[in-house]
Order: structure tokens, then C-alpha cells, then sequence
């Protein structure tokens, strides 16, 4: 089994297992009933699945043209940075602006600090 | 065998990308369909990535940085915009 077919199946594994994480968030992004849930599917299977797209096309582009693109490996890091950020931001400013929870959660544990917080400040 | 299993991979980012757009239009609150155009500039990342390898050229991996710092700054603004009703702040002059 020479190189380049290792390289090759390397590459398919990566690049399909996260194009799978990506239709997983996305079924979760369908099925989950709430704003909190659904960012919870779509920010972390999303991010881990496009880690792996690009780690593959990292490795075929290093392994079979004997190119290291330092450009794919800021794509990489940026993205590992900033998508969870994004995820929290969405979050606090859609818990901030009222949307509710779901009707099947039991405990609104931010509610109560939020609100003795607002007392403390009267 | 290996580009029909990268078109396997595209057809499943497209799958993906339909299920936000889905999200997007139909969405009850405004954070939702946010998340859900954050969650389709990430699926096009992943998308322009396996085309750079379909297409066997290095010449678009800075559209991927680009999609990347665009798609984070719009989210942040967003979602600035729905907490507090503005995004640029006044400065105080005094």
C-alpha cells in the first residue's frame, strides 16, 4: 500500500466525519425546542465538523502538492476561536432580551441571581 | 472513488445549509435565525474547503479566513444590537 492511498483514505475519513458532525448539528438545529438547545447543537458539532474538513484538506494539500498553507492554519485556529464567542453572545443577548425557555425545563437558575441582584440595586 | 465521496460530502453541507435557511425563515425569535446564518457561513466554510480539493487549486483558502472573520463579526453585532438596541456607542463628551 503505497503513501498517497494512506494519505487518501485519511483525508475521505476526516472530511466525511465531519461533514457528518455538520448534518448531525443540523438535524439537531431541527429537532431541539428551544433557542438554548438548539445553539448548543449548532455551535459545537458545527465548529468540531468544520475542524476536521479543514484539518483534511490541510493534509491532502501537505501531502500531495507539498503545500503548507499557513492561510488554513489561521482558518483553522480562527474558526476553533471564535464560533463558540458567538454561540455565548447569542445566548446571553437572547436571555437578555426575554425569549423563554422551553416548556419541559424544569429550573431557571440565572433568573433568581438576576433578580437578587435587581433588588440588592433598589 | 474519491471525488464521488467528496460529492457525498458536499451533498450532505447542502443538506445542512437547507436546514438552516429552513430555521432562518421559519425561526420564532430573532436569536434563532442569527444562529442559524452563523451556522450556514460555517457550513460554507467547510463547503469552499472540499471545492479547493475537487477543483485541486490552492488559490481560495483566503476566502475561507474572509468567510470566517465576516461571519464572527456579523454574529457579534447582532447580537450587540439585540441586547442593548444599539451598536456603536456614543462617547460622552465632557
Amino acid at each position: 500500500m503505497s503513501i498517497s492511498v494512506i494519505v487518501k483514505i485519511v483525508v475521505t475519513v476526516l472530511i466525511l466525519g465531519g461533514t457528518a458532525l455538520s448534518i448531525l448539528s443540523a438535524f439537531g438545529m431541527l429537532r431541539l425546542p428551544d433557542v438554548y438547545t438548539r445553539t448548543h447543537a449548532a455551535t459545537k458539532s458545527t465548529t468540531l465538523g468544520v475542524l476536521c474538513t479543514l484539518l483534511g484538506t490541510f493534509l491532502y494539500f501537505w501531502q500531495t502538492q507539498d503545500i503548507v498553507s499557513i492561510r488554513l492554519l489561521l482558518g483553522i485556529v480562527f474558526v476553533f476561536l471564535t464560533a463558540p464567542v458567538a454561540g455565548h453572545l447569542i445566548c446571553r443577548a437572547a436571555y437578555r432580551s426575554g425569549v423563554e425557555l422551553a416548556q419541559e425545563s424544569t429550573e431557571d437558575e440565572l433568573k433568581k441571581v438576576l433578580d437578587k441582584r435587581e433588588k440588592r440595586e433598589n | 472513488m474519491f471525488e464521488r465521496i467528496l460529492l457525498i460530502a458536499l451533498f450532505f453541507l447542502t443538506v445542512s445549509i437547507l436546514v438552516g435557511l429552513y430555521r432562518v425563515i421559519k425561526g420564532p425569535s430573532l436569536p434563532d435565525r442569527v444562529v442559524a446564518l452563523d451556522t450556514i457561513g460555517i457550513n460554507i466554510i467547510a463547503g469552499v474547503a472540499i471545492f479547493s480539493i475537487l477543483l485541486n487549486t490552492h488559490a481560495f483558502f483566503d476566502i475561507i479566513l474572509l468567510i470566517g472573520i465576516l461571519s464572527f463579526i456579523g454574529t457579534i453585532s447582532f447580537s450587540k444590537f439585540i441586547e442593548r438596541g444599539y451598536i456603536i456607542e456614543y462617547k460622552r463628551d465632557c
